[in-house]
């Protein structure tokens, strides 16, 4: 049988061929191309010269040979191929995927011909919608694709990986199981009033809701809080009068030179945000223009933006400058961020400590109470690792986040479901302690079944489904 | 003689619009819905005298089917009207539990309900009864056209229902003796059976049993718990005067329990068991065991429970209800005189088991029509279930679908958040059935929507369209619904304010004092009060009737939950909603595996929801289904 031929009984003849450009855009190393559908081997047979000609394509093994245009037969680029054989694929569907030269012309080239071939091009996400579909993963494992997409940093990437796994699946499958055994029982009570069974005890029902139902719920909503944090980070603003080195803070942070650092006053005229992994938690680090009264109309407009992120912060660095004496800035400064932020989490960042000479600590705990307080040098790299370690205990109040982190983080989606499936939870067991008819408390407990079932995609809808995969880039 | 094929015609006297076989409550419901909607029609039964016969315990009603009883009298059917006018004892059963969950039982008269219901089709326009066996339908180009009886009679009809309950090869067996019969006293249908496996129906045999019939006499009722009706009853029918004494004289059930030396009877003879012995191959109900089934199964359980009903006012035969059994004679005789107030019983019939054929209900169209043969409808037993409301719900939409049949007009087919008569049917014909399918509330997702009060509120306008509910039964309905949402309105809008006088009748009722205004709405929300406080609170003349009153203060004081009920459904119907075309090719599309296409394809769902339902079909092929319904343009 030849590639070109080659047709499987899961692979339907009447489902168009999808092709997309898999890797990021921009220039890379190589750059793949990948067709998913009854099309791909064709089309890669009408593409693709093997180095060595041969009439079939053993299933997924890479091929070395030249893509090139069928119309004039002139070659385009030296490729790897493959071709996976249905069902063992990612899609479930014959796929084809073209590793070429990571120029952005050669793959848009590629792509052109593969879609003069008859394949049209994906839609975001369309790839991990058709493994969906076709039934290789569920929507918690097709939400997981995503995470792993997105993780910024190693923890992130765990939990990805554990819900890819079906995690999350379990979990709630395990929720489910004990919701229906009360369920059972409340149904026998109802169904067969006559026949002697035992009387129904609401309280130990409702116990057993609490403890197997809602203590779960809660457990995997906590889980969705800390996951939030592993996926999104936190939003760390530097604050500090001007130039007490926040820039060159956040570039200290960053390791590499990013943010105008001059010593002129007000350089840094908008904000700037930055990824760092602190132990795993991404840390989105905001610089600010600094914070003072000024007429100068472009500064203002940063200013302006720093109080607008100061209002998003999960944590101020307000940065001192350690070679000079505290200043009524400094002061007004830190009355401001507390006026707006009172409990907001802050750190005190003493910078310039390679140059500051006759320090006295003492000032700053009588300027700033109990305020935590850090001494480091952005220029020298001194102190940057009790910085990272302070920020991390001030977010998580706790000093590491590898294992045992969060097993289980349920993005927001299933968060909004939990939370119903919790609300929904919590007036059940209000009805067993009030003594409610129990077809009245059944309402609730289908409800909470519903939300859950939401969540691992068994009552899917449309909606629900292009919500998830436009959030898919494209190829993936 | 040979009719293959071609059929002779008769005189016109021979010539019906529809066509139901058998008299048992299927049947009695068909019969009566097609004759009503104006078809001629005939009953074709194989004893006259048993149309209408309890065949097994002399009750109607309860746990949900009292729910079924009050939607066949919503939509114009006999059955409520039949039981109100016959019963010996009514009982509404679970009203510790809510409201939904009520439901109404009601001994019946046995001879009286069948004699009564015979009458009923006898004085019915339209309607004739024959005594005669059909032995096959005749069809022509795949469909109905007539059917052919043992006497070699043919008749020619459009439509045919059959509603045969046990009769299909039934087989009797009381201990280790068995004989074919399609009940106690009557012969079965061996020849129509035969035709249905020849022309390629899927069928299964299932078993049901029924106790022995006690002589009064000799039970010592003096020892034993009695059991009392309601007083005042409440009745089945919405047009029967719930202020009128009940037609018949009321009767007590008496309770009694078996025990140890009971149970040591039955294991003792446990090898002279049909059932044990592997004698009878049907499937029997898990939820309606045999008494032998019941002590082996749950070998812990020190006793059961058993109510002994009476059978009717002029007749000393009571059901003992609980004790259904197939063991043999002496040992009935000897198990039963093991328990206490029937220490010296004598049987007037003895208990026994019946093994008879059904037809896999997945051949079965939500109209009840069969997917294999055009005219022709199943209800009742041939269809998997058991039960006498069960079989009549069918019956009745078979019926009303035979006409709709023949007239090529839509059928009509309840859904699960209308009618529990929706999700028994819709259960059978999506998900098919293994064992006698018994209805239950936990079948319906939307119960607090499905009560018995309100099934007047669900199903009448249907029945009046279709001609089933006559124009002063449904003027009565009118009446009433307005009365509520007049009811309603006045306690919504009805304002009251806090003052000394109201706070210390508060206070009588054991209430919170108002601290500010309330509508009366908002005050009947409170646990402790009821609809009949508010009047004498606001201290002014609330006038309704007990059915008004009744689900006025339903809907007001679980309005939360009946809310979030609707919601429930609200997602529901987004699936049921959409159609799946008749005709669609489920093989070759993206997505499906093919034990999903081969599910699909046996079934052929009507719609996304029904197909969600089917074992086996997962998420992700509902998903696909929907994706290519997009893109034919047909959601």
């Amino acid at each position: 049988m030849s590639a070109a031929t080659h047709h499987t009984a899961t692979t339907d003849p009447g489902e168009d061929t999808i092709a997309a450009i898999a890797t990021p855009p921009g220039a890379g190393g190589i750059g793949i191309v990948r067709i998913s559908g009854p099309l791909a081997a064709a089309i890669l047979t009408r593409l693709f010269r093997p180095r060595h000609p041969r009439k079939t394509l053993a299933s997924h093994r890479l091929y070395y040979g030249w893509i090139a245009d069928p119309s004039s037969g002139l070659p385009l680029d030296e490729v790897l191929a493959v071709h996976m054989h249905a069902p063992h694929t990612y899609t479930r569907e014959d796929v084809v995927e073209i590793h070429c030269h990571g120029s952005y012309l050669v793959l848009q080239k590629i792509l052109g011909l593969v879609l003069a071939e008859g394949a049209r091009p994906a839609q975001a996400g369309e790839f991990t919608k058709r493994a969906f579909l076709n039934g290789r993963i569920d929507l918690t494992r097709a939400e997981a694709v995503l995470e792993l997409l997105e993780a910024r940093t190693t923890a992130a990437l765990h939990l990805a990986t554990a819900q890819l796994q079906g995690r999350l699946f379990q979990e709630v499958s395990e929720i489910r199981a004990a919701l229906l055994t009360v369920r059972a029982i409340l149904e026998v009570a109802i169904d067969f009033p006559e026949d002697d069974v035992e009387i129904l005890d609401a309280t130990a029902l409702r116990e057993k809701l609490a403890s197997e139902v809602r203590v779960p719920l809660a457990g995997l909503l906590a889980g969705a809080d800390r996951g939030k944090i592993l996926r999104q980070g936190v939003a760390a603003v530097i604050l500090g009068r001007p130039n007490v080195g926040k820039s060159s803070l956040l570039n200290t942070l960053l390791r590499e030179e990013r943010a105008l650092v001059t010593p002129v006053p007000g350089t840094t005229r908008d904000t700037i945000e930055e990824y760092i992994d602190i132990k795993g938690m991404p840390v989105r680090i905001v610089d600010t223009a600094g914070i003072r009264e000024t007429r100068e109309t472009v500064e203002e407009m940063g200013i302006k933006r720093a109080r607008a992120k100061l209002a998003e912060a999960d944590l101020v660095l307000l940065l001192l400058d350690a070679s000079e004496p505290l200043t009524a800035e400094d002061r007004q400064l830190y009355a401001s961020i507390r006026e707006q932020n009172p409990a907001t989490p802050l750190l005190l960042v003493l910078n310039k400590m390679d140059i500051a000479a006759g320090l006295d600590i003492t000032s700053y705990a009588s300027a700033f109470g109990a305020e935590k307080l850090v001494c480091i040098s952005a220029r020298s790299g001194e102190g940057i690792d009790t910085l990272e370690d302070a920020i991390f205990e001030l977010v998580t109040g706790r000093s590491d986040l590898q294992e045992p982190a969060v097993a289980c983080a349920p993005n927001l989606r299933h968060q909004a479901a939990l939370g119903k499936a919790l609300t929904a939870c919590l007036q059940a067991e209000e009805g067993f302690l009030h003594g409610l008819p129990a077809d009245l408390v059944a309402v609730d407990l289908q409800a909470i079944l519903d939300h859950l079932a939401d969540i691992i995609g068994e009552t899917t809808t449309d909606d629900i489904l292009d919500l998830i995969f436009s959030q898919f880039c494209i190829g993936k | 003689m040979v009719f293959c094929g071609t059929i002779t015609m008769q005189s016109n006297d021979d010539e019906y619009d529809v066509l139901v076989i058998g008299g048992g409550h299927a049947g009695c419901e068909a019969a009566l819905a097609a004759a009503r909607m104006g078809c001629r029609t005939l009953v074709a039964v194989i004893n006259v005298d048993t149309i209408g016969a309890m065949s097994c315990n002399p009750a109607i009603g309860g746990l949900a089917k009292g729910h079924l009883v009050k939607e066949i009298d919503a939509l114009g059917g006999e059955m409520a009207k039949n039981i109100d006018a016959t019963a010996i004892q009514f009982r509404r059963l679970n009203t510790s539990k809510g409201p939904a969950v009520w439901s109404s039982r009601a001994q019946a008269d046995r001879l009286l309900y069948r004699l009564r219901m015979k009458s009923v089709l006898e004085g019915q326009q339209n309607l004739e009864i024959r005594q005669t066996v059909v032995d096959r339908i005749l069809l022509e180009n795949g469909r109905v056209a007539g059917v052919l009886t043992s006497l070699a009679e043919t008749i020619r009809v459009k439509a045919v229902v059959i509603a045969t309950g046990t009769f299909l090869n039934g087989l009797i067996h009381i201990g280790l003796t068995n004989f074919p019969a399609g009940r106690m006293g009557d012969p079965p249908s061996t020849k129509l059976a035969q035709w249905l496996r020849e022309t390629g129906f899927a069928m299964g045999r299932m078993k049901t049993g029924t106790p022995a019939r006690l002589d009064g006499r000799t039970i010592d009722f003096a020892a034993l718990d009695t059991q009392h009706g309601d007083r005042p009853p409440h009745y089945f029918s919405f047009a029967s005067d719930q202020g009128l004494a009940p037609a018949q004289p009321q009767l007590p059930c008496h309770i009694t329990y078996t025990n140890a030396r009971t149970h040591e009877i039955i294991k003792e003879n446990i090898d002279r068991s049909p059932m044990f012995t592997g004698v009878i191959e049907g499937i029997g109900a898990r939820y309606c065991p045999s008494i032998e089934d019941k002590v082996m199964r749950f070998a812990d359980k020190e006793r059961h429970q058993i109510f002994l009903e009476p059978e009717g006012t002029n007749t000393v035969e009571i059901y003992p209800n609980g004790v259904s059994t197939s063991l043999p004679l002496d040992v009935q005789v000897a198990m039963l005189r093991s328990i206490r107030g029937l220490e010296r019983v004598c049987l007037v019939r003895p208990g026994y088991a019946i093994e008879y054929d059904y037809v896999d209900p997945l051949e079965l169209l939500p109209s009840l029509e069969t997917k294999r043969v055009g005219g022709l409808f199943f209800a009742g037993q041939i269809n998997g279930t058991s039960g006498y409301e069960e079989a009549a719900a069918q019956g009745l939409i078979a019926g009303i679908n035979a006409v709709k049949c023949l007239r090529q007009e839509e059928t009509v087919v309840l859904d699960r958040s209308q009618a529990y008569t929706g999700v028994l049917i819709d259960d059978l014909v999506t998900l098919g059935t293994r064992e006698p399918y018994r209805l239950f509330t936990s079948r319906a997702e939307y119960r607090l929507l499905l009560r018995e009060d309100n099934a007047d509120l669900r199903l009448r306008d249907i029945g009046y369209r279709l001609g089933l509910v006559e124009p002063g039964a449904y003027a009565a309905f009118q009446e009433k619904r307005t009365a509520i949402e007049q009811l309603l309105q006045q306690l919504e809008k009805t304002v009251l304010k806090p003052n000394a006088a109201v706070n210390d009748r508060l206070a009588a009722l054991a209430a919170t004092p108002m601290q500010q205004p309330l509508t009366l709405a908002e005050l009947l929300r409170r646990p402790e009060i009821t609809l009949a406080d508010l009047g004498p609170l606001a201290g002014i003349d609330l006038h309704y009737s007990p059915a008004v009153g009744h689900e006025v203060q339903l809907r007001i004081k679980y309005q939360g939950y009946i809310d979030r009920q609707n919601e429930q459904v609200a997602r529901f119907k987004r699936l049921e909603g959409a159609d799946l075309p008749a005709a669609m090719e489920y093989k070759g599309l993206a997505g499906l595996s093919n034990e999903v296409v081969e599910k699909l394809s046996r079934v052929r769902p009507r719609t996304l929801g029904q197909a969600s339902r089917i074992s086996g079909v997962t998420p992700a092929a509902i998903s696909a289904l929907q994706i290519h319904l997009k893109k034919a343009n047909l959601l």
